[in-house]
C-alpha cells in the first residue's frame, strides 16, 4: 500500500496534520500504537469513570467575535476549517501563582496580572510592563534563531528573583522541556499563550477537541489505524522507503511525519544502530493525581481554575532526586471554569515533577506502594494550597512517568519531550520529518500548530 | 462562467476559510486584505482551494492579481472559459 503521507502518532499534532493534508486531497495514513488516540492529550476509562490525561487548560483563549492581530487559536480554526462553536471552549474565571511569600492572581485579561505585580512587587511593575510589551511585539517564531537564555533576558526587565520565578513557574509547567531555564522564544510564546490570551477549557474536556479532529479527518477520507506501532522505518540512500508496521504489514510513503519524538523516531530507523540520540531524551517527567469528590471544591476552598504553587526557597525546575517533588505543583479544578452549565462531577487534579528514572526501576509491588504513598502526600500538599479534600474523596486515580511511557512510548515519561527541539522538523533522512512535542511546540494548541506547520511545509509544498 | 459566478466562488472559498468574516458587503475594487481579516496564510489557502476545487493553478508571481475581487474576476474568468 502506498500513501502520500504516513503520520506516526494520533495525538493532537498528528491529527491536525492529517486533517490539513487530507483536506487538500493527500492520501494519508495515521498509525497509532495505542488503542486510543490523543497521544499525550488522551483519555481513558477507569472504575467506570472517564478521565482526561492531564488536561488542565487549553491555552490561547479566543473570545467569540475576536478582532485584532492574528492569534494562534484563530490560525488553528482557519487552517483546519473548524468553527469556533465546534471546539466549545469556555474561558477560565481565574488562576493564581502561589509561592510562600506572595500570591498573584491572573485571568484572561493581562491587566489583572499587571495589577497583581503592582500590588506584590511595586518597584518591578515598570519592568513587567516593558517585558509584556516586548512579548506582544515579538515577531512570529523563527526557525533559525539560536536559543537565548530567558533568565538572562529577564534580568534586563526584572531584578526581583521571586517575581522571575513566579512568572516562570506556570510557563515551565506548561511546556518547558529544558531544566532550569528556557529558550526566550519559547518564553514569549508561552507568555502570550498563558498571560495575554489565557486559559479555556472545552466543556467535555479533551474528547471534545479530539472528536472534532478525528471526525473531520475521517470525513475527509483519512485513514487511522490504532494498535498499530511502527516496528521499523526502512531507510535506504537517505530516504524512508518503507514503513514496517507492527502487524507485519509494510506501507510506502512519499513523506513520513512522526510525532513520536526525536529520540523515539530515530530509534525506529533501520540505518542507524548507535545510541547517539539517547542523550537527547527529555528528563522532565510528572506524576498526576486525580480525585473525584462528593463536594464542590469551591466550597472546600479552591477558588482557582489552576493554581501553580511552590513551597520553600527557590523554584526548582529539574528532575528531582526524590521520586516526586512535592515542593511545587499544579492544582486544577475543571469545575471552576466559566462553563455555561456546571459539570456533572466534582474533581481536583494535582501534578508534580517526578524523577525520570526511579519509577521505571521498581518492581510492580514497590511501584504500586510508592504510587499510593505519593498520592496521599500529594493530597496533604494540596490541602495547604486550597483545602482539605480527605473526607470528600470518592475515587482516586493517578499516573506516573511509567504510565506515560507505557501509553505514549515517550522516553522517561517526559511529556514535553527532548530539550533539543528541531524547529524545522527536518531530520537527516530526506523524507522523514518531526511534528509535535519535539518539533518545538507543546500543549494542545502548540501541538496542533506544529502539525499544521509541518503539513504545510513538508506535505503540501510543491 | 459569468463574472458573478467567479465572484461567488471566491467569496465561497473565503467564507470556508474565515467563517467569522462578514462577506455581505465586500467591495470589488478594494484590496481584500484591507477590508477583511485575511493574512498571507489565509491568502495562500485561497490559492490552494482554487487548485483543489477548480483545478486552477495560480503561480506565485500572479498572486497580486487576486488582491481585489475585480482582480480575481479579471484573472480567473479566462481560465474558466
Amino acid at each position: 500500500m502506498r500513501y502520500d503521507v504516513v503520520i506516526i502518532g494520533a495525538g493532537m499534532s498528528g491529527l491536525a496534520a492529517g486533517v490539513r493534508l487530507a483536506h487538500f486531497g493527500k492520501r494519508v495514513l495515521i498509525v497509532e500504537q495505542h488503542a486510543l488516540w490523543g497521544g499525550l492529550n488522551s483519555f481513558y476509562k477507569k472504575g467506570g469513570h472517564h478521565f482526561d490525561v492531564g488536561l488542565h487548560a487549553v491555552t490561547n483563549w479566543l473570545a467569540p467575535g475576536y478582532r485584532g492581530s492574528r492569534i494562534p487559536m484563530q490560525r488553528i480554526l482557519r487552517q483546519l476549517r473548524i468553527s469556533w462553536e465546534e471546539l466549545g471552549l469556555e474561558p477560565q474565571t481565574r488562576s493564581s501563582v502561589w509561592f510562600d511569600d506572595a500570591r498573584m492572581v491572573f485571568t484572561n485579561d493581562l491587566a489583572v496580572l499587571t495589577q497583581e505585580v503592582q500590588r506584590c512587587f511595586p518597584d518591578q511593575v515598570d519592568g513587567f510592563v516593558r517585558l509584556s510589551e516586548r512579548c506582544a511585539e515579538y515577531p512570529e517564531a523563527n526557525h533559525d534563531t539560536p536559543p537565548v537564555s530567558t533568565r538572562r533576558v529577564l534580568t534586563e526587565y526584572l531584578s526581583d528573583s521571586l517575581l522571575v520565578d513566579m512568572l516562570l513557574c506556570p510557563l515551565m509547567f506548561y511546556g518547558n522541556a529544558e531544566e532550569e531555564d528556557m529558550d526566550f522564544e519559547q518564553f514569549v510564546i508561552l507568555f502570550n499563550s498563558i498571560y495575554r490570551e489565557g486559559f479555556c477549557r472545552p466543556r467535555r474536556g479533551v474528547r471534545q477537541v479530539l472528536d472534532v479532529l478525528t471526525d473531520k479527518y475521517t470525513e475527509l477520507g483519512g485513514e487511522l489505524r490504532r494498535r498499530t506501532p511502527v516496528e521499523r522505518l526502512v531507510v535506504k540512500d537517505g530516504r524512508v522507503t518503507e514503513v514496517v508496521l507492527g502487524r507485519g504489514e509494510n506501507v510506502e510513503a512519499d513523506v513520513v511525519l512522526s510525532s513520536a519524538g526525536l529520540v523515539e523516531t530515530m530509534a525506529m530507523r533501520s540505518d542507524v544502530d548507535d545510541d547517539r540520540f539517547e542523550p537527547l531524551a527529555g528528563k522532565l517527567a510528572f506524576t498526576e493525581n486525580i480525585w473525584l469528590l462528593d463536594e464542590d471544591p469551591k466550597a472546600l476552598g479552591f477558588e482557582d481554575c489552576v493554581t501553580f504553587f511552590n513551597r520553600g526557597p527557590g523554584f526548582a525546575w529539574r528532575s528531582p532526586e526524590a521520586p516526586v517533588d512535592l515542593s511545587s505543583g499544579v492544582i486544577c479544578v475543571p469545575g471552576n471554569y466559566a462553563h455555561a452549565e456546571p459539570l456533572d462531577r466534582h474533581m481536583v487534579r494535582a501534578t508534580h515533577l517526578a524523577n525520570h528514572r526511579v519509577w521505571f526501576e521498581w518492581d510492580e509491588a514497590r511501584y504500586r506502594e510508592e504510587k499510593g504513598a505519593y498520592i496521599q502526600r500529594s493530597l496533604a500538599t494540596v490541602a495547604e494550597r486550597g483545602g482539605d479534600l480527605s473526607g470528600h474523596v470518592t475515587y482516586t486515580d493517578g499516573f506516573t512517568p511509567r504510565t506515560v511511557t507505557q501509553f505514549t512510548r515517550h522516553r522517561n515519561g517526559a511529556v514535553y519531550g527532548s530539550p533539543h527541539k528541531v524547529k524545522s522538523g527536518c531530520t537527516e533522512v530526506e523524507n522523514l520529518y518531526l511534528c509535535g512535542t519535539d518539533q518545538g511546540f507543546v500543549g494542545i494548541v502548540g501541538a496542533m500548530l506544529s502539525g499544521i506547520a509541518m503539513a504545510n511545509q513538508h506535505g503540501l509544498r510543491g | 462562467m459569468s463574472e458573478n459566478e467567479v465572484r461567488k466562488l471566491i467569496l465561497d472559498i473565503i467564507h470556508d476559510i474565515a467563517p467569522d468574516e462578514d462577506l455581505s458587503d465586500v467591495k470589488s475594487d478594494v484590496r481584500l486584505r484591507d477590508q477583511l481579516d485575511l493574512d498571507s496564510m489565509d491568502f495562500l489557502d485561497i490559492v490552494m482551494e482554487l487548485r483543489k476545487r477548480h483545478q486552477i493553478e495560480v503561480p506565485e508571481e500572479d498572486y497580486m492579481e487576486l488582491s481585489t475581487l475585480d482582480g480575481c474576476v479579471a484573472y480567473l474568468s479566462p481560465k474558466f472559459a
